[in-house]
């Protein structure tokens, strides 16, 4: 059984989201860690959850990034560690310096709650492992702070070692600029370290994982699946 | 007798009067305090007095709803919310609550703060919040104050709402110029609690210390509750220091640990505070605990200093609680609110003589007996005039021969379907997260309620705000009757049976004896429809003097808006979860309606009438409520039978935009063909509302059986068609009438709000 440590800081509140999607959907065992904690305990996954940590005060993730448990988190990710943000998440490991970037206000300037549908740029990660390149997903987004952004030898950067991992698209999977939800550089939704190990993104793959739920959209599945495929579990469902 | 401090202003009948008490009221506190109030007891007064807080010219017609029923575990006003038990030893604590006057003022901190204080009601009793939902009222978008007010309104529901972790799910907004001036924000906060979990807001057992825990407190929202007491004039700029500014980050720690808190064991009790701050909560605990309250107001955690005891007292500042907790057990809580870095600290203890008393650093400067304050003790209750509104004569002599029957129905769907009243609300709910918390399965748009599962069950609730405000306009116990019937019926659609509601009752100034007939009849109308449902009222709140100031210098009330909170229980979430859009070509689309029912009733009160002649006038439309209810048991019967592909009620833009909004929420077109009775006008038959009606579709292979099903239940379905196509055609006794391409709705649909926002839309043909 794969083991989930999901963070909490105070303002999370996606972190329930996290443990429901892979103690109760996927049937693994999950734990909370708490911010001030300095350990992360035994974990396969960390999930840095959405929310507004801090309330995303002073700026999205910045002050969250220094809570005492981010030692434990640079450590675990440094030593190969498989670490997925979402949202706040993300946010939060761009501030940590675990990824490259920032996250700026929406290009609308409002919050933004809506299904997007993200094409799925390298499969090979140990997040998308069972998806195909090319393959569109639906997912959920809601934040006011996803307008990913950075230097463009950065973007290029990302792009030639392939570390793009999923880009806003349009339902047939063309990337175009009214696609783009939120204004991010280049359509970009999520990405990973030059390891490999360490993604974040903006939608919220938890929150797309039942049918029942959403408009009927279970693509977040691939990621959890993902996860479990590369830690060696077999998949349920 | 307490000590008057230094800088106290004397108090005096004009002092009392600038307190908004009026002269009468004054001679009542001098008597019953046996001498004058100090200034602090002044305050502490007029704030327990004030409409907000007491209640006094409503209370005595609300005890006239029915509040009884054997799902309440508690009753209305007995805390700080309805508690409904569900089954599986759960139950949901709901209430509505209005934030009218600070949100004219000040849009985007008064519609936040009036989505942080509802969830404290929901929290301070144990429940954790699962769902939020608003309801608002503006004037015209062409009058850009108002965009400025409902740009303001969204970002404070959104920041808040969002930020807090609580999906807001459903609600609805109507713009009329009769809100113009005076804006409503009601909101909607529903939750979820084990049975024999709860907290109550009562103070026991003397010697156990009292705990102010959450934010520090400032100088914000001082007689905020009077200021909602009171209309809306150019002064009221000047109260924008009474409006509370929100801090929802607190708000989730305090949340995260007042739950933490109750499920220890060691609070006695808890409320939150909202209007009228400590004074408000430390009153209404002792009373219902029958016992009273030491106060140190000096040892309150203060954000500014040289605040003085009156302001510690009557300050609003948000996320903040009063706890009473166990003695001996002060160490538990202490440490749990240390854990979430907010504070918590002793500010005095119980007490067994009845009164509030407050000291400041030693010295007692308030003394008050706690009964004397609340609802329900010694708080006035008054019986106002009331006089029938001459207007009524007028609009209800309305004479539909005046206007000319429609040709051309196809360009009148295209106008109505842009009326922001029926437009796509995308705009506003897309800026609030809607998902958090998965558990929303149907949430903003193509739904008529929200429905949201709980989890670890087969449950779920469906849950609607509604309220047409120009129906209680035109005739206020039909129209009374009707915001209950409308809204039990959009539950209804959602697969859910209605269960309870709760109630924001918005009205003009109550000493208009106009105001105060139109609002006894109101009341009665829900009573009426709440009693034919079995759907008891579990409180809610009541919002007085909305009024919108006129270029004369006079004020006219908005229209009367007794908003309904539905909420309705889902047996089987996974099979009877039921939503508004057409699902396949070759469906059959059934009217489901009364027994022996025919297309009837006219145009009066419609939004057609209103939106595209520019009449707002004639009765409210046809109710009966032993109908309305047939039709209910009906269409949960066929739900609940598995035949049910989309449920939409008929209501705002009659039955052509009830087509055509499923239509375009299924991206599918529809074949329908009519049969009026003879001397029927058209745009009645297409745009009438006349009310328990409900659009079905169900498998074409099914529709005998579903017709058959109706009959059965004292309903009647008849087949008007069939899904298909990719436009929306109406014929009309053998005569197509209306022919319009389902991409052609979608414009007006769609673009209405933002452009009026002056924001683009991008890709129409995206999901509805």
């Amino acid at each position: 059984m794969a083991r989930f440590a999901i963070l909490v800081f105070p303002g999370s509140n996606c972190d329930h989201d996290a443990y429901h999607a892979a103690k109760h959907v996927f049937g693994q065992d999950a734990h909370f860690v708490w911010h001030k904690e300095e350990a992360l305990g035994e974990a396969d996954v960390v999930i840095v959850p959405g929310g507004f940590s801090y309330g995303d005060y002073l700026r999205s993730g910045a002050i969250a990034r220094f809570s005492p448990i981010m030692k434990d988190v640079i450590r675990f990710a440094n030593d190969g560690g498989l670490v997925l943000g979402v949202c706040n998440g993300f946010q939060v490991l761009c501030e940590a310096g675990l990824l490259p970037g920032a996250l700026m206000r929406n290009a609308s300037l409002r919050f933004a709650c809506k299904d997007v549908h993200l094409r799925v740029e390298n499969a090979e990660t140990p997040f998308t492992n069972e998806a195909e390149v090319g393959q569109v997903l639906r997912i959920s987004i809601a934040h006011g702070d996803g307008n990913y952004i950075a230097d463009e030898a950065t973007l290029d950067e990302l792009e030639r070692t392939n570390r793009v991992v999923f880009r806003y698209c349009e339902p047939d999977g063309t990337i175009t600029p009214e696609a783009n939800p939120n204004g991010s550089a280049r359509n970009i939704a999520g990405i990973v370290n030059a390891e490999g190990n360490v993604l974040g993104m903006m939608p919220h793959p938890e929150r797309c994982v039942e049918a029942i739920l959403g408009h009927g959209s279970a693509d977040g599945a691939i990621v959890f699946r993902s996860l479990l495929q590369h830690v060696g579990e077999t998949v349920a469902a | 007798m307490p000590a008057t401090l230094p800088n106290d202003p004397a108090v005096t009948l004009d002092l009392a009067l600038d307190h908004g008490l009026t002269e009468e009221e004054y001679g009542w506190v001098v008597e019953k305090l046996g001498r004058t109030p100090t200034f602090v007891e002044l305050g502490i007064y007029s704030v327990m007095w004030s409409e907000h807080c007491s209640y006094k010219n409503s209370i005595a017609l609300l005890k006239t709803l029915p509040r009884d029923g054997e799902a309440l575990l508690v009753g209305a006003g007995e805390e700080n919310a309805g508690l409904v038990d569900i089954g599986d030893g759960l139950a949901v604590a709901f209430k509505i609550e209005s934030h009218n006057h600070p949100s004219a003022v000040e849009p985007y901190q008064g519609a936040a703060t009036g989505v942080g204080g509802i969830q404290r009601d929901i929290f301070t009793m144990g429940a954790r919040p699962i769902a939020s939902l608003n309801s608002l009222r503006f004037g015209s978008l062409e009058n850009p104050r108002v965009r400025y007010l409902l740009d303001g309104v969204v970002r404070g529901i959104g920041d808040y709402g969002n930020s807090f972790g609580v999906p807001t799910v459903a609600g609805e907004v109507y713009f009329d110029p009769s809100y113009e001036g005076n804006p409503l924000v009601n909101a909607m906060s529903v939750g979820i609690v084990k049975v024999g979990e709860t907290a109550s807001a009562i103070a026991e057992g003397v010697g156990n210390p009292v705990y102010i825990v959450g934010s520090a407190t400032g100088r914000d929202g001082i007689h905020g509750a009077t200021f909602a007491s009171e209309e809306i004039s150019e002064e009221s700029e000047a109260k924008r220091p009474s409006v509370q500014v929100g801090d929802p980050f607190t708000e989730k720690l305090l949340l995260e640990a007042t739950l933490e808190a109750i499920r220890s064991g060691a609070v006695v009790g808890i409320q939150d505070m909202g209007a009228a701050g400590l004074t408000c909560s430390s009153c209404e605990m002792s009373e219902k605990g029958g016992c009273g309250m030491v106060i140190h107001a000096d040892r309150v955690p203060v954000r500014e200093e040289g605040m003085t005891p009156y302001e510690i007292l009557l300050s609003e500042s948000q996320e903040r609680m009063l706890v009473v907790v166990e003695i001996g057990r002060e160490h538990e809580i202490e440490a749990i609110f240390d854990k979430w870095d907010l504070h918590a600290e002793p500010i005095g203890e119980v007490t067994g003589d009845g009164r509030v008393r407050i000291l400041w650093h030693g010295e007692e400067v308030a003394d008050v007996p706690a009964e004397h304050l609340v609802l329900g003790g010694g708080a006035p209750v008054y019986y106002r005039e009331t006089q029938r509104p001459a207007y009524l004569d007028a609009v209800q002599a309305f004479d539909d021969s005046t206007i000319p029957d429609v040709e051309d129905a196809g360009t009148v769907l295209l106008e109505l379907l842009g009326s922001p009243n029926i437009a796509s609300k995308r705009w506003i709910f897309e800026q609030y997260d809607t998902h958090v918390r998965t558990n929303t399965i149907a949430g903003p748009g193509a739904t008529d309620a929200a429905l949201i599962r709980v989890k670890d069950t087969d449950r779920g609730l469906a849950v609607k705000t509604d309220c047409n405000g120009r129906y209680v306009y035109l005739n206020p116990r039909k129209g009374g009757q009707i915001a209950v019937a409308e809204a039990a019926r959009n539950v209804v659609c959602a697969g859910g049976k209605p269960l309870a509601i709760t109630n924001c009752l918005n009205f003009g100034n109550p000493y208009k004896p106009e105001v105060y007939w139109v609002f006894t009849e109101a009341v009665g109308g829900m009573g009426d429809a709440c009693r034919a449902f079995n759907t008891p009222v579990t409180g809610g709140n009541v919002s007085f003097y909305n009024e919108s100031p006129a270029e004369d210098g006079s004020t006219r009330a908005v229209f009367p808006t007794p908003t309904i909170g539905m909420l309705g229980l889902v047996d089987n979430v996974e099979a009877h979860t039921t939503t508004a859009d057409f699902k396949a070509e070759g469906d059959a689309i059934l009217l489901l309606t009364p027994a022996a029912w025919v297309h009837t009733g006219g145009i009066e009160g419609s939004e057609y009438l209103a939106h595209v002649q520019g009449q707002t006038t004639g009765d409210a439309p046809h109710l009966n409520l032993a109908e309305e209810q047939a039709v209910h048991t009906a269409a949960l019967a066929l739900i609940r039978a598995g035949l049910v592909q989309s449920a939409h009620d008929v209501a705002d833009g009659g039955l052509a935009v009830c087509l055509a909004e499923s239509a375009l929420h299924g991206d599918v077109g529809a074949e329908v063909s009519l049969h009026a009775p003879e001397g029927m006008r058209r745009d009645a038959l297409l745009f009438g509302e006349a009310q328990s009606r409900i659009v079905l579709t169900v498998e074409d292979d099914e529709a005998e059986r579903a017709v058959a099903l109706a009959a059965e239940q004292g309903a009647q379905a008849t087949r008007i068609g069939t899904v298909g196509g990719d436009a929306l055609r109406i014929a009309a006794d053998g005569a197509m009438v209306l022919n319009e391409a389902v991409e052609a709705l979608a414009k007006p649909y769609r673009t209405a709000i933002p452009e009026a926002m002056g924001e683009a839309v991008r890709g129409l043909a995206a999901v509805a």
